[in-house]
């Protein structure tokens, strides 16, 4: 299957991507490449098997106890971001 | 012999009769480094400071009593893993300002454990790719010939190692990003079992096929990285709760009667001197005692377009946590929330991830999910079921890791899919979950090749064994790339 420019614009949205005009052609010719690639896991005969759901069969993911495990280190974690105010992350404005 | 070309236990030996100090030991490594990762590339931030205090810690352990394996030894990180106040990049403009405000598991256990962080290393940005080419900071050149690819992800890792910049290194396995970048660089890489080591720490790219791991010059070195890694942690839900084995009690075990199956499918194609090798291998394993047999596994050509729907569908909701909001980059003036995310996205990310976000956003979009996702989920349980049918007539698989030696920069850049192809031996592993190695195996056109190793869950104490007694009765392993002996 070929995807073409309008198609990448809709995935790069709704993978809120930013990609430019001159991308786009290039984005649409190396996905196309790609989709036609995996398009061969058609032909493989997969009635009635279960997809696979973990990667050690039978095993599953624990769950914990719901307690309190991690201590306050807000003020640590809040110096990777671009811009905090009053322990805050600050966004451009939303409602006008 | 020079300090860098001892093997772990040597060093550790050294250490402990005082003929050296884990601080002139790091010392030592920190000199090559400056020396030579100038022209390799393979390290993003080099630790100088903390590892000489690191160092200067382990000796003081040392002089208290305290007796380890790893205790005082220098090691490199894969920039995959978070250390606490240390930049932490994964290879990307995303996350060039990130300082990890925690230690990973990995990190935390082999800090634990006395090994000394000489500092971190390149690879490809997010873990995504098999060159090395895409990190954010240029390409890693291979030691045994600058003009080619170290492979990838891991690539800085393995070519640190290859270059003896450090005893060992640790690195992730999504789709054979430590075996393959091993192999290329002539140095033994270990993917254990999923769930067999820690992910807490580590950055999620593919969170059903991520998988830590080590390298090293021998298996034997890989089995004492290894022990220090592997075990439950409650802070990574899929961590198996399974005390891990001493990798090092088994190393010497002989071979007699282990049943090895070469993998049909990966030979029948084999370019003939790549073959070549593995034939050679395989008599070298049956003079040790082995048996060998062929094995088919129908369903596993399949297995790199299924992991190219399977990975690029986990990374494109893992990476979705990269808004330009609480971590990493953010564009400059934007001008409401939707074009901070998008500009953000867009000039943080590099190409090739960019590609894997679309594709993985594409095959769970509406329409396609049943066809792309569920699909290739199918298929990976029939990869999975023949491993485990094989697994009743085997007790390890054997083949090539790569298709060939490592290619020149640049060469399959602009080419995704011939890109992928790299992996088609590495793959299946990480589908079903498996453990399995690369060691040494030969040379083609004088650049090293790699043997692949596959194993039943858990078998990793198998597989080093198995490596180890093949590298006891050739020396492959220890062929140093000419300037770097």
């Amino acid at each position: 299957m070929s995807l073409t420019s309008r198609d990448v614009e809709k995935i790069a949205h709704l993978a809120r991507l930013g990609i430019t005009d001159p991308e786009k052609p290039v984005y649409a010719a190396n996905l196309s490449k790609i989709v036609e690639f995996v398009d061969q896991l058609a032909r493989a005969k997969t009635d009635g098997v279960t997809p696979m759901a973990h990667p050690l069969e039978g095993l599953t993911q624990r769950l914990r106890a719901d307690e309190v495990t991690e201590a306050d280190d807000r003020e640590k974690y809040q110096r990777n971001a671009a811009a905090v105010q009053a322990g805050l992350y600050l966004v451009p404005k939303v409602i006008e | 012999m020079s300090w860098h070309a001892r093997s772990i236990a040597e060093l550790a030996a050294a250490l402990e009769r005082g003929e050296i100090s884990s601080v002139a030991l790091t010392r030592h490594f920190l000199d090559r480094i400056s020396g030579l990762n100038g022209a390799l590339n393979a390290l993003i931030t080099v630790t100088a400071d903390q590892a000489l205090a690191a160092a200067a810690v382990a000796d003081r352990r040392r002089a208290a009593g305290e007796r380890g394996p790893l205790l005082g030894i220098p090691l490199i990180h894969k920039d995959i893993f978070c250390t606490d106040g240390v930049r932490t990049s994964c290879g990307s403009r995303m996350l060039d300002n990130f300082v990890a405000p925690y230690d990973a598991t990995v990190v935390a256990r082999l800090k634990a454990a006395g090994a000394v962080m000489l500092g971190k290393a390149n690879m490809d940005e997010f873990a995504m790719g098999s060159s090395n080419e895409t990190s954010f900071y240029g390409p890693v050149r291979n030691p045994w010939d600058l003009d080619k690819v170290p492979g990838g992800s891991s690539g800085g890792s393995a070519a640190a190692v290859a270059a003896r910049l450090a005893p060992f290194s640790t690195g992730t396995d999504t789709g054979g990003s430590i075996r393959q970048p091993a192999a290329l660089c002539g140095v033994t890489g270990i993917k254990p079992t999923y769930g067999r080591v820690s992910r807490y720490g580590m950055i999620a790219f593919a969170s059903s096929l991520d998988q830590a791991g080590v390298l090293a010059r021998s298996a034997a070195d890989a089995a004492v990285a290894l022990g220090a890694i592997a075990g439950f942690d409650p802070r990574d839900s899929t961590s198996v709760d399974a005390p891990a084995t001493d990798y090092t009690a088994a190393l010497d075990a002989p071979l007699r009667g282990l049943r090895l199956g070469l993998v049909k499918e990966f030979s029948e194609s084999l370019e003939p001197r790549n073959g070549a090798l593995i034939a050679a291998t395989l008599d070298a394993f049956r003079a040790l005692g082995a048996e060998t047999t062929t094995v088919s596994l129908p369903s596993l050509p399949l297995s790199v377009p299924t992991y190219y729907v399977v990975a690029p569908a986990e990374c494109s909701s893992n990476l979705s946590r990269f808004d330009g909001v609480r971590f990493g980059y953010r564009c400059a003036d934007p001008r409401d929330l939707r074009d901070l995310y998008e500009r953000s996205r867009g000039e943080g990310f590099g190409a090739e991830v960019k590609r894997r976000i679309m594709t993985g956003t594409y095959v769970l979009s509406a329409g396609y999910f049943d066809a792309y996702y569920l699909k290739a989920q199918q298929v990976r349980q029939l990869i999975a079921g023949e491993f485990r049918a094989a697994f009743q007539q085997v007790d390890l698989l054997i083949g090539p890791t790569t298709p060939t030696p490592a290619f020149g920069i640049g060469a399959k850049i602009d080419d995704p899919v011939t890109m992928y192809l790299n992996d088609i031996y590495t793959i299946g592993a990480n589908l079903a979950g498996l453990p399995a190695i690369s060691a040494p195996c030969g040379f083609v056109d004088g650049l090293p090749m790699g043997v692949q190793l596959i194993g039943p869950h858990f078998a990793e104490g198998r597989l080093l064994n198995a490596v180890h007694r093949y590298q006891t009765a050739t020396d492959w392993h220890v062929r140093a790339a000419p300037g770097y002996a």
